[in-house]
């Protein structure tokens, strides 16, 4: 038997699980439209590889990751790309984001594949490669990458591998039914990820121990290898990546450090199974098991759903009662998010579908003001201080909010959940780190902003630089040609002597004689003053027949033509001085 | 040599005082050139609070301008891009009183993003030219175009359009940059208030 390590808060919910594991898990009618999302949980965006009115068959790749942290996507049915166009999602916001609907063809032909029964022999990176281009992300809720966990490089080893089967939110039992049914997949699926993982020297299956039946199939299988089936206390939230670790391993992660930090990967039961098919049986992630449950709806069941059925699609299949319905859940009551609308479709990390009736889940009271009773406090599984973390998302005081750790806070709901005020203290921290994330993101742009103001500052100065340098030799080359002509000579090569030898040339040349001025200042003055008897005739004749426009137009020529005829008189009266 | 040091105590221990002067002062002239900084350092930090629009609504010709005129004791209130927080930010830094936003300068407006309606475009790179990040893609007589993740939206571009094909469109959430709303504007709609009504 295995030593336990017991985490701090936590909460002890009614289960709620029994209604919908009476069926096995159930196949869905093959619906007419499939849409299937774009984007990862992690924002980046695959690029669709079909183009509307393309053809494609059951698997086939229709989208190519792009960046490191976006999924290929498959066709979960064959059909036809009907459209490319943003949709709304299953995800809080409710926003459209792209996605690409197929209309099924009824014939759910399969793509041809390959088929990889001899992984043993695969290199570790090219396992990782084939799990990548499946599409595989973590199934539990977060929606990681799982090639991302798996890959690793010569410097991290893994010694431990933990595997994810708690399920410790109410009402969902999808990795439960799951189990059940396909313990012997799910093996063989932990020995894809050993290989892909060189071997660790640990492997550990966590499972509550509210699922004897799965825990006895999991034991059946792997009874003669070294994993180890290890029921855990049923307490909420044992099921979040720390707190597993925690309790079968008793390390601690440390603050921001992944589980990879300390040589542990931990995967989900789900997505598990959903390598193994990739690998072994050659198909990609292109659908998952998903609960249907809550007292809205007249079936609570598992079923095998394929990534794109619309949610509408499965609650009529499970005779749901609109008017019976509060509230519209995907993921557990705890952790998961209404739906407004139910034209969206189930994605990757859809696990459960819950339609809660006014009994179930009846609806909020408002919120009441904090009375300091500090059950929150001894609920949370991180050991964070939920009230001093309240008032400081109240008074938006990001960096107190920071300071106690409020990116520790894994938003299980458990202090929601027992504070008596209602108040609903994980939205206030998923507003702060929305809040101080942004307002990082923002810092970023603005740095990046600064740089390129810089650079252009920078690069403006150097064009400035360049074309003055470029008048200067172009100054150079006409005052070359202006002297060849005057003297004859071959023009000068640019170097500063010859430059300066040029300009004293220049000087030179310019001087002319005395009485030469004298010649051309009489030749000017004599010019003006019969420019100035023109102009006083043409004002004369203007001031008796003329508009007012024209009046002051002429006199100002008149007046430019006295001014001339003085400077010249001045000019002429100086050289005669001389 | 010593005998004559000892002899005249003095006169020694002048020597071994200039000596030290001279030591110190060596280092400390050494030290000043070695860890000489640039910049000011204040206008450094209030430059990283400003938001880098580099829009001039301030009526500085950049960020870091107004940075320096901040620095040297002028209002800190003139920058809308920044807004409210900004200058509370500012205010903290300098340990004096925040005011409200200079409203001659202009308002705390949504952040927004410059989109050039390319078929109305007719490629005369004046826009290119008033961009202050160079976020304007474009060549004469063909159509330019924003690149949105380097835009600041500031405006500069549109004055100069001569065909007034410049748009500037308001930032749009997408489903990677939302994030959960304050609860007090909206209605729970998780978690909080799941309570143990059911029981089969």
């Amino acid at each position: 038997m295995r030593h336990l390590w017991e985490t701090p808060g936590g909460v002890h919910l009614s289960d709620n699980k029994a209604q919908s594991q009476t069926m096995s898990i159930g196949q869905v009618p093959l619906p007419k439209m499939l849409v299937l999302p774009l984007n990862s949980a992690f924002g980046e965006t695959a690029k669709a590889s079909v183009r509307v009115g393309d053809r494609v068959l059951k698997g086939q790749k229709i989208a190519d990751i792009q960046g490191k942290l976006s999924v290929a996507v498959h066709a979960s049915s064959s059909g036809i790309v009907s459209s490319i166009e943003p949709r709304t999602i299953a995800h809080p916001s409710g926003l459209p984001t792209p996605c690409i609907e197929i209309t099924t063809d009824g014939e759910d032909r399969w793509i041809e594949s390959t088929t990889y029964p001899h992984y043993q022999h695969i290199d570790p990176s090219k396992l990782c490669d084939i799990i990548s281009q499946a599409g595989i992300v973590g199934m539990g809720g977060a929606g990681f990458p799982s090639a991302v966990k798996l890959a690793i490089d010569g410097e991290k080893s893994v010694d431990t591998l933990i595997i994810n089967a708690t399920e410790c939110e109410p009402f969902i039992t999808a990795d439960d039914m799951l189990i059940r049914e396909r313990a012997a997949e799910i093996v063989r699926g932990i020995d894809v990820i050993n290989c892909a993982l060189g071997k660790p020297k640990t492997i550990l299956i966590g499972i509550e121990n509210n699922k004897p039946e799965a825990i006895k199939a999991l034991q059946e299988h792997c009874n003669g290898t070294h994993i180890e089936v290890v029921s855990i206390p049923t307490k909420y939230p044992s099921g979040g990546e720390k707190q597993l670790i925690y309790i079968l391993t008793g390390k601690e992660l440390p603050s921001g450090a992944l589980p990879m930090n300390i040589g542990m990967v931990c995967l989900n039961i789900a997505t598990v199974f959903a390598i193994k098919r990739a690998v072994i049986d050659g198909q990609p992630l292109i659908s998952r098991v998903t609960t249907i449950t809550g007292q809205a709806c007249d079936i609570n069941r598992n079923y095998e759903v394929l990534i794109g059925t619309s949610v509408e699609h499965l609650l009529e299949l499970n005779e749901f009662n609109r008017e019976r319905c509060s509230r519209l859940i995907v993921g557990g009551p705890m952790m998961g998010f209404t739906l407004s609308t139910t034209n969206v479709s189930v994605t990757k990390t859809s696990a459960c579908i819950l339609a809660v009736s006014h009994q179930e889940m009846p609806d909020s009271s408002p919120p009441q003001p904090c009375i300091r009773c500090g059950l929150c406090a001894e609920a949370c599984p991180a050991s964070l201080l939920p009230q001093q973390l309240y008032w400081y998302a109240k008074a938006e005081n990001h960096e107190r909010l920071q300071a106690h750790h409020l990116f520790d806070c894994i938003e299980c709901g458990a202090c929601s959940y027992v504070c008596p005020s209602k108040i609903p203290l994980v939205q206030h921290y998923r507003t702060s780190k929305g809040d101080i994330l942004t307002a990082r993101a923002e810092k970023a742009m603005a740095f990046k902003a600064r740089e390129r103001f810089e650079f252009r500052a920078i690069r403006l100065d150097k064009i400035d630089h360049q074309r003055e340098s470029k008048r200067e030799s172009r100054k150079l080359f006409s005052n070359n040609a202006a002297q060849q002509r005057v003297s004859g000579k071959p023009p000068l090569t640019a170097s500063a002597e010859d430059i300066i030898k040029a300009a004293q040339l220049r000087i030179q040349t310019k001087q002319i004689s005395p009485e030469k001025q004298k010649a051309k200042l009489e030749r000017t003055l004599i010019a003006a003053q019969m420019r100035l008897e023109e102009a006083e005739q043409r004002l004369a004749d203007v001031l008796d027949s003329g508009t007012l426009d024209q009046q002051t137009q002429h006199k100002a020529t008149l007046e430019g033509a006295k001014q001339k005829v003085d400077k010249t008189q001045q000019r002429l009266a100086k050289i005669n001085l001389q | 040599m010593i005998n004559l040091l000892i002899d005249n105590m003095v006169f020694a221990s002048l020597l071994a005082l200039i000596g030290l002067g001279g030591m110190f002062g060596g280092l400390l002239g050494y030290a000043a050139e070695k860890f000489k900084i640039d910049s000011d350092p204040v206008v450094d930090t209030i430059d990283q609070l400003l938001p880098q629009t580099q829009c001039g609504q301030c009526g500085f010709p950049g960020c870091r301008p107004y940075a320096q005129s901040i620095a040297d004791g002028d209002a800190i209130n003139k920058c809308p891009p920044g807004g409210q927080s900004t200058i509370n930010a500012i205010a903290k830094l300098l340990d004096i009183t925040a005011v409200p936003l200079d409203e001659e300068h202009g308002q705390e407006e949504l952040r927004t993003v410059a989109y050039i309606r390319e078929d109305e475009c007719i490629g005369c790179t004046k826009c290119i030219q008033a961009c202050p990040v160079d976020a304007i893609l474009g060549s004469a007589k063909l159509m330019h175009t924003v690149i949105e993740e380097e835009c600041t939206g500031c405006d500069l571009c549109v004055d100069p359009c001569p065909v007034d094909c410049i748009d500037m469109l308001p930032f749009t959430t997408s489903i990677d940059t939302w994030y959960w709303p304050t609860p007090e504007n909206t209605p729970p709609s998780t978690n909080s208030t799941y309570t143990e009504g059911h029981s089969s």
